[in-house]
Parts: structure tokens; C-alpha cells; sequence
């Protein structure tokens, strides 16, 4: 919690506007707690960076990445598969398909800049309940059969893409852009959009935790120490299926965050959900913070896209922690 | 205690099962013996509300069993599954504490503070020194003895095992079995085993129950149902009986040779 308050303030100072660090400061402390207005050494134009442009950037990142990491533990708790995360069950690729198709044919429609979201966001839900009817059997979802549906629609729908994406020269790079995500050119309305999905998936995903833990020796196991594992299943799926829709349909696919950050938690800090989960959206949002960051950062003014930037940093550092746990796994043996 | 009336059950279209019906009286040790794929695991699911019958039903202290809710169910109920647990980085105590979950609410929380209970337990099992071992740096002895363990904070009065002793070598059979019976005992459970070896069913079980083409062949105490026409119509195989010399118990000595063309 701590290292996510520094990390917000240490990215907040920084930027490709070239404002003095102390004004940053006290900006922030002027929005916060007001004052007079006597002895200010910044513009107008500052603020606006600082309080428009950069913190709500900022929250943006946090929200993106908790909403990720906290469905990529939901899915990898339901799935039992080390493998799984968000994506796996063709989320992303459904929000991918509404997405491409809006910029491709560009259409706009009466809500404006939120068209792409809104389809992205739509496509993404219907996608889940597809890949869910298709594996649906009269004794419930069989894991193996939600993970091949998912990934059978993943690549169905992958094509789609691909084929728009072939099908327009001017706009591909569009298309692209979004596919690799990114949290550029984004405003606080969409800050306000993913608030209300963190408000109820952390505490939905947080109430099925101890569900969560018995479902790891099994499904039958759990359901004799009476848990209702269908519903349970059903809830955690959907729950997570639709903070990856909302970030997605804000934040473009950005891949990684999702797998790799519940994983680094259960290295840190042990299997217990109860204690994964709520972890699980603090580091996500640091992770993200930093990331995007780095992405605004590194050849500023240029910005490489931020699916990259998780990529390209999270992986030696999981790779890292990987080889370190085994190490200390094999000495204690 | 529990009592099964008319249970058929087929899957893919084979009948496995076909009408068995059977009552089993609280506070008595029972056996399910018989050969391979004759049904008896499927019999434990469907005794345990895991699997629902085709046809038939089961009726858990005169009530429907799925007239009763999840949690319910399993302060009531609770089974040994086959095969053990599966590796995880949870640790022994916290595996065994999740025996509680059917007493928690919704925080995770009882009223009781079952601390006493799972030292108890961890105890009887001889696991209180592996407490805050990882699961998966357990033998898989060990880990039965985890399940167990888990079994008994459950708290249920009646106890299903399915082929509890697989896997473990007879040091451990004995002492896992010895423990069970003794627990059953003390407390005056019902406990109803899949059992493999029909020796150490003889040995434990007050009351065996012989399944054979789908439906029961025998039941009875093991000295009224283990002979030697019933082992050689049953599992095709020649056998010669003998009493244990210290409790005179049935036990079975196999005959080489003996065995009848397999249909």
C-alpha cells in the first residue's frame, strides 16, 4: 500500500512537459488543501498537465493493472491452471473484435469517444457466456472443455482480427495501437468508468477467497466440505470476466500483468487467496504505474505501447524470482 | 444412519448400478468389497451426494440428501477421497484447518476457536511436527495422513473413505485403519469404506457389503459373508479360508492356480 502511494507521487513528479518538481508538489498541495494564490511559480497551463493530463493518467494506470491482476488470480484460482489468465477464456480477443471493427469502419455512434470501449466491453461479455454455453455439459463446466473452448474461440476470433487488420492499410497502425494497448490520450471519465467495477469485483473475488483455497485440492474435494462449486465457478468467472472487459475496453490488450503479477504474489507472500487477492490489485496497480511510466517515459515524447513495456520488464523480473524460489526451494531439500 | 433405496445408475448408457438398496445402521464400521469396476466408488458418490442416481434415492437420517444444504451436508457427512491430496503450498496446518470451512460464515470466521481441535487432530495423526511443512514436501503417506487429519476436524458423524489404504505401505494401513477405529468407536460414527484388500476388511469392518454384477451379491458380518464360494463366484478366483489366530476373524490365503476362466 505504502510502495503504491510513493510509486503514484514518483510518477506523478515526472513527465515530458518539463514541470519543476516543486511546482508538481505544490500543485497538488494547492488542489488538495487550497491556499492563497500569492508566491505561485506556476501557469495555468501547469496545473492542467498535472492535474488533467498526468493524475488522472496515473489512476488510470493503478485501476487498469488491479483490475487485471485481480482477474487473472479469479481465473487462475477457477481454472486451477498456472497458465491461465484473463485472457484465457477469449475475452480479450471478443473485446479485440469490437474494437477493430469501430476503428476500422470507424464508425461513431450518439456516446461519442466511449463507442470503442462500450462495443469492446460488450463483444468481451458475450464472448465469456459463448465460450461458457459451448462448454456447458447436464454435470456443469468441465475445466478442460472451458479451457480448449476458450481457446478455440480465442483463435477463432483472432482471425477476425488478423483479417481486419489485413483488410485496411490506412487505419492498421490504429488497430495495432489499441491490440498493444496503451493508456495514452485517456481523461478522468475513464478513471470513473473502471471505479465501480474495482469497487465490486475486489470484494466479490475477496468474498469467494476461502472457496477459492478448498477448490485447489479439487472440485469434488470442495464441494464435500460444502462448498457449491458451480456457483462458485460461475461467480468467480463472471466477476473476473468483467474487470478484463473494462480495463480492455479502456487500456487496449495489454498482456502479462494478468499472468505474471498473481504469480510474483504467491511467490511473495504463499497459496492463500485471502490474501492474494487483495495483493494481488495493489501490485497489479504498481506494476501498471510503473510500466506505463516507463512507456511514457523511455523515449519521451515518443510512447512505446504499453503491452510491451509489462512484457519487457516483467518477464526477466518473474523469470528472476522464478529461479530464485526454486534455488531456495533446493537448498532447504 | 443413511440408507439407500432402489439406487441405479448408469453412465453412457451402461448400467452400473441397477436398484441397490441398502440400510446402514449408525455407530457400525462398513465394508464395500468387490472387484474392479463392479461399481463401488460410483456406490460411495452416490451415498455422498456427489454423483446423482439415475434412478433411486438417498436418504441421510430420513430426509433426501439433497434436501440438505451444501454446509449442512458436510458437517454431517465427509469423505476420504481416493488418491490423496494433491500437492500444494498450503501448509499442513492450514489444509487440516480447512476441514472448518462447513462451521465458518461468510468472513472465514467460527465461533468457536478451533485451534484445540486441529492440534487434536494433527495429533491422532502423528503430523503435529510437520504442522508448518509445505504440502508438497510431504511423502504421500504423510499427506493421506494430512487428508485424515482434515476428515476428522470435519467433525461429521458419518465418515466415507474411498480405498483409504492404496498406495500406503502396511505399516501405514494398520496405523491409519487403527485410528480410524478407534476414533469411530469413541465417538460412535458411522463409518462406510471402499475397501480393496478383503483381509484388512475382515479385520476392521463390522459389517461388509459384497457388490457383484451391478447389484449387492452378500452382506453381512465377515464371518457370515467371506467363504469360499463367494470369492470364487465373485472375483473368480480360488481361495482358502482361514480364522486369524489372534481374533479369529476371517482372512483369505490365495490359491495359485485356482483361478476360473475370465468371462
Amino acid at each position: 500500500m505504502l510502495l503504491l502511494a510513493v510509486s503514484m507521487l514518483v510518477s506523478l513528479s515526472i513527465g515530458s512537459a518539463g514541470i519543476l518538481l516543486k511546482d508538481v508538489w505544490g500543485i497538488l498541495l494547492h488542489q488538495l488543501i487550497g491556499g492563497s494564490d500569492a508566491g505561485q511559480t506556476w501557469s495555468a497551463g501547469d496545473v492542467a498537465v498535472v492535474t488533467q493530463v498526468r493524475l488522472s493518467r496515473v489512476l488510470l494506470a493503478v485501476l487498469v493493472g488491479a483490475c487485471l491482476a485481480l482477474a487473472g488470480a479469479g481465473f487462475q484460482g477457477v481454472l486451477r491452471n498456472p497458465l491461465a489468465e484473463p485472457y484465457t477464456l477469449g475475452v480479450a480477443s471478443g473485446s479485440s473484435v469490437g474494437a477493430a471493427y469501430m476503428i476500422l469502419f470507424g464508425y461513431q455512434t450518439l456516446i461519442g469517444m466511449w463507442t470503442i470501449p462500450a462495443v469492446a466491453f460488450a463483444t468481451g461479455v458475450v464472448t465469456l457466456f459463448g465460450v461458457i454455453w459451448l462448454s456447458r455439459g447436464r454435470s456443469g463446466m468441465q475445466l478442460e472443455t472451458l479451457i480448449l473452448s476458450g481457446v478455440i474461440v480465442q483463435s477463432f476470433l483472432g482471425a477476425f482480427v488478423s483479417l481486419m487488420v489485413s483488410m485496411s492499410n490506412s487505419v492498421v497502425n490504429q488497430i495495432l495501437f489499441w491490440l498493444m494497448g496503451s493508456l495514452a490520450l485517456k481523461s478522468w471519465g475513464h478513471v470513473y468508468v473502471l471505479i465501480p467495477f474495482l469497487l465490486i469485483g475486489l470484494p466479490l473475488l475477496f468474498a469467494y477467497a476461502n472457496p477459492l483455497n478448498l477448490m485447489v485440492f479439487g472440485e469434488r474435494h470442495a464441494s464435500h466440505l460444502g462448498i457449491r462449486v458451480e456457483r462458485t465457478k460461475l461467480i468467480v468467472l463472471i466477476g473476473s470476466t468483467l474487470l478484463t472487459a473494462a480495463a480492455v475496453s479502456v487500456s487496449g490488450v495489454v498482456g502479462f500483468v494478468g499472468l505474471v503479477i498473481p504469480h510474483l504474489i504467491r511467490l511473495i507472500a504463499g497459496p492463500d487467496y485471502r490474501l492474494l487477492i487483495p495483493l494481488s490489485a495493489i501490485g497489479g496497480g504498481i506494476f501498471m504505474l510503473w510500466a506505463d511510466t516507463i512507456a511514457r517515459m523511455a523515449f519521451s515524447p515518443k510512447e512505446i505501447p504499453l503491452g510491451v513495456v509489462t512484457a519487457l520488464i516483467g518477464a526477466p523480473f518473474f523469470a528472476y524470482l522464478l529461479y530464485r524460489s526454486k534455488r531456495s526451494q533446493e537448498e532447504m531439500a | 444412519m443413511i440408507e439407500a433405496k432402489q439406487l441405479t445408475k448408469s453412465i453412457h448408457g451402461n448400467s452400473i448400478l441397477n436398484g441397490v438398496t441398502h440400510s446402514f445402521q449408525a455407530g457400525c464400521f462398513y465394508g464395500i468389497i468387490g472387484p474392479n469396476g463392479v461399481g463401488k466408488s460410483t456406490l460411495l458418490q452416490l451415498l455422498s451426494g456427489a454423483a446423482k442416481p439415475t434412478a433411486g434415492e438417498v436418504l441421510l437420517a430420513g430426509k433426501p440428501l439433497d434436501s440438505y444444504g451444501a454446509k449442512q451436508l458436510a458437517r454431517k457427512l465427509a469423505v476420504l477421497q481416493q488418491g490423496g491430496l494433491p500437492s500444494a503450498a498450503f501448509t499442513v496446518r492450514e489444509v487440516v484447518g480447512m476441514g472448518r470451512y462447513p462451521y465458518q460464515n461468510w468472513f472465514g470466521d467460527e465461533k468457536n476457536d478451533p485451534a484445540a481441535l486441529i492440534d487434536r487432530a494433527l495429533e491422532a495423526m502423528g503430523l503435529t511436527a510437520l504442522q508448518h511443512r509445505q504440502l508438497e514436501r510431504l511423502s504421500g503417506g504423510e499427506r493421506q495422513r494430512a487428508a485424515l487429519a482434515k476428515v476428522m476436524v470435519q467433525e461429521a458423524e458419518l465418515i466415507m473413505l474411498d480405498e483409504p489404504t492404496t498406495y500406503l505401505d502396511i505399516g501405514y494401513q494398520i496405523h491409519l485403519l487403527d485410528t480410524v477405529q478407534a476414533w469411530q468407536r469413541e465417538r460412535e460414527l458411522t463409518v462406510i469404506a471402499v475397501l480393496h484388500d478383503l483381509n484388512l476388511a475382515a479385520l476392521y469392518c463390522d459389517q461388509l457389503l459384497v457388490l457383484h454384477e451391478g447389484g449387492i451379491a452378500a452382506s453381512g458380518p465377515p464371518r457370515e459373508v467371506l467363504n469360499e464360494s463367494l470369492i470364487r463366484s465373485v472375483y473368480g478366483a480360488g481361495a482358502t479360508i482361514v480364522a486369524h489366530p489372534a481374533t479369529g476373524v476371517p482372512q483369505i490365503l490365495l490359491q495359485p492356480g485356482g483361478s476360473a476362466p475370465l468371462r
